[in-house]
């Protein structure tokens, strides 16, 4: 578990980093979620002092983006693109098959912590549907069986 | 033996960096030693990953190109199975007039000598000379329009900021790219990013903006990584810095990471996001060519409006202007996606009909069945039926037919689409997206999915209420997100009515 007093210390160094740059908070952010995997709650006044906002503000920008998690994803995070190209290759007949693969909903993780699915919409992938991405990692054509070899994978 | 083969986010997502890795150990395996260049995407997706040799006669081609196909390469390259010859001189490659477009797959993307050896900087110089009023009235005369979606001429955006009096002016480039079935802002950045750099530094030339900022969605990591290393390229070279090309101005880059929000992509919530702020719509007036960033007189532009700059000044306004058709002049990187033979990037000049597109480069539906709806313009485009084939893509022309040509990305589906469901994932998007500032996109586009269901239910009446809603929606929106949404909806609900038809649950 993170102790509050290693969150300020890596919080002040990730400051730091940030120094000088016009509009800071999203870099911070980013950093801040790359350093956790998350952006803890006790980041928010480190931050917020810095910026000299209020604790609420800096949580209402955390709070407005999709790609900014309040809490540890699991050791996988598997996304499959939802949108309009990727629909008319079959997108949501593959999501379906992950969904009850892996026995969770969008959002989810599962049980033993191995997999979060999460939906995206487009990775720029849009002439080599449906796409998905691994860890950061893209991949195309990705039908039902290719599906299972990325759940078996994150699995392993 | 040198060898190209795309770092190119789809030549990776289809196998490029485990081919890469083969190579080397089969190369090292038969101590052959190989040079092997990362390039970016000619745009043929379905030849990915497309591997290039260095051959006595030229560039020859190789793809869909897989792990099996390694060996053969230290072979005879005549009687390789993947064989394609000169890629330069496939009918995709020769149909097309590639300008933005015409590095893109050539050259090594984080080369600078290559650049210049390919015509690079060339407009940047004669920029250098220019006076700024002169650069305006080029990009002006070249009569290129926006390319995010909105086609608002460039020259006359540039005219307000190069006027505005103010100590900080900005060039924000708009690299968020959201819209589903488009990618040519991606591939341009992962395969040429020093056209984009270019054409950034001609606008600060042109407006007295010494700043710029590149916002990249974070879903196109290998995107941040090239332009990132491109910034560092041309800072080292003194492209970028202190005085540009040591005789100009300062002008310096900087690449931000968005953070996943579609509604990001219209220019004032992107100057929100960009300033740390939730990326909420502001209301225009004030336009951000007078208070943008930080309020400071501030060039909004896509990624393909900026990185066609440097072309117009290499070859002049005129040459560029005598592409096209009516109001929309030059050319424009059509991305054909979704169902298709042969997807991809495909740079022409306006014109083409929709049926041209689709039916002769495109093939088709790549399931072989017939097409039945191609979607232009991306989430918030119309889908348009077979009917509309002969429309020729222009901005006034997609108009015309109650839709929009957006930032040029088409959706082809066959005919087991299911338009109604279309309809609700078109309110599904725009409810999960908006940004919340006016009611009728926020509440309106949930009313939206739950008056679909109705109509997927059998409910008839439900159909004359998701009219009224949708036109609540365009008229009291304060962006094209709430604004446009109607667009997919209503194009789904007039010209494919019978997927709408109360009979269709209690048929299945
Ligand atoms: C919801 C929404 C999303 C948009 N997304 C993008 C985008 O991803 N990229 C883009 O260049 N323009 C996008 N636009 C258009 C921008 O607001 C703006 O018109 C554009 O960046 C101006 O540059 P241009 O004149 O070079 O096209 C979007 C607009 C709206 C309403
Ligand atoms: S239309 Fe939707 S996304 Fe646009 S400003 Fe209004 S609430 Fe925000
Ligand atoms: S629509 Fe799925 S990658 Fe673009
Ligand atoms: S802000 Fe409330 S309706 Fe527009």
């Amino acid at each position: 578990m993170l102790d509050a007093a290693t969150v300020t210390d890596r919080i002040e160094h990730i400051l730091e980093a940030h120094q000088g740059m016009e509009g800071p908070l999203l870099p911070i952010l980013h950093a801040v979620q790359a350093e956790f995997g998350h952006v803890p709650q006790s980041a928010l006044p480190g931050i917020a002092k810095a910026l000299n906002l209020s604790k609420a503000e800096v949580h209402g920008v955390v709070s407005f983006y999709h790609d900014f998690r309040e809490a540890p994803a699991g050791r996988h995070v598997l996304k499959l693109c939802r949108a309009e190209a990727c629909q008319a290759m079959g997108a949501d007949r593959v999501a379906a098959h992950a969904q009850k693969a892996l026995g969770i909903d969008w959002h989810g993780t599962t049980s033993n912590g191995a997999v979060t699915l999460e939906p995206v919409f487009c990775l720029g992938l849009c002439a080599c549907g449906p796409a998905a991405m691994l860890d950061g990692k893209p991949i195309g054509r990705c039908d039902e069986a290719r599906v299972d070899d990325l759940i078996a994978e994150a699995r392993a | 033996m040198k060898i190209y083969i795309p770092l190119d986010t789809v030549a990776v997502a289809l196998g490029a960096d485990d081919i890469v890795a083969a190579i080397e150990v089969e190369a090292a395996r038969r101590g052959v030693s190989v040079e092997i260049v990362r390039n970016g995407s000619h745009g043929m997706v379905w030849l990915e990953p497309l591997v290039e040799v260095v051959t006595p006669s030229g560039r020859t081609g190789f793809g869909p190109f897989t792990l099996a196909d390694v060996p053969a390469l230290f072979a005879d390259l005549a009687a390789h199975p993947k064989a394609l010859g000169p890629v330069a001189d496939l009918p995709w490659m020769q149909g097309q007039t590639r300008l933005t477009f015409a590095r893109v797959g050539i050259v090594d993307p984080l080369s600078l000598t290559e650049y210049e050896a390919l015509g690079g900087l060339t407009g940047l110089r004669r920029a250098l000379a220019l006076p700024k009023a002169d650069i305006v009235a080029e990009v002006t005369a070249s009569g290129l329009r926006g390319r995010g979606g909105a086609g608002f001429p460039t020259g006359i955006k540039w005219k307000t900021v190069s006027e505005a009096v103010a100590d900080r002016k900005y060039i924000v480039c708009n690299a968020d790219e959201g819209d589903s079935a488009t990618f040519a802002d991606r591939m341009l950045m992962e395969g040429d990013p020093f056209t984009l750099i270019e054409g950034m530094v001609i606008a600060g030339l042109a407006t007295g903006a010494t700043k710029g900022f590149v916002y990249i969605r974070s879903e196109y990591p290998v995107a941040i990584r090239v332009m990132e290393s491109a910034c560092t390229v041309a800072q080292q070279a003194g492209v970028l810095g202190d005085s540009v090309l040591g005789t100009g101005p300062a002008f310096d880059i900087e690449i931000r990471v968005g953070a996943g929000a579609y509604v990001c992509g219209e220019e004032t919530s992107l100057l929100n996001s960009l300033e740390g702020k939730r990326g909420v719509v502001r209301a225009k007036p004030p336009l951000p060519a007078l208070e943008g960033f930080m309020g400071k007189p501030t060039v909004v532009n896509n990624v393909i409006s900026l990185a066609t700059i440097p072309v117009i000044f290499e070859r002049g306004a005129e040459f560029y202007k005598d592409f096209g058709l009516g109001r929309s002049r030059g050319t424009i990187p059509l991305q054909i996606a979704g169902n298709v033979r042969f997807g991809g990037l495909y740079e022409t000049a306006f014109g083409l009909t929709l049926g041209q597109i689709v039916d002769d480069i495109a093939g088709g539906c790549a399931s072989g069945r017939p097409v039945k709806a191609v979607q232009v313009g991306g989430p918030l485009g119309a889908y348009h039926p077979r009917s509309d084939f002969a429309t020729p893509f222009g901005y006034e022309e997609f108009a015309g037919q109650g839709g929009l040509i957006g930032h040029a990305g088409l959706t082809v589906f066959d005919d087991s689409a299911d338009m109604l469901k279309q309809a609700r994932f078109a309110m599904e998007f725009c409810a999960i997206e908006s940004c919340g500032k006016c009611t009728p996109c926020r509440i309106g586009a949930v009313r939206g999915v739950e008056t679909i269901d109705r109509i997927a239910k059998g409910d008839a009446a439900a159909i004359p209420l998701l009219t009224d809603l949708c036109n609540t929606m365009k008229a009291g929106s304060l962006c094209a997100l709430g604004g446009f949404t109607p667009y997919p909806v209503m194009s789904a609900l007039t010209h494919f009515p019978d997927d709408f038809a109360p009979m269709k649950e209690a048929a299945e």
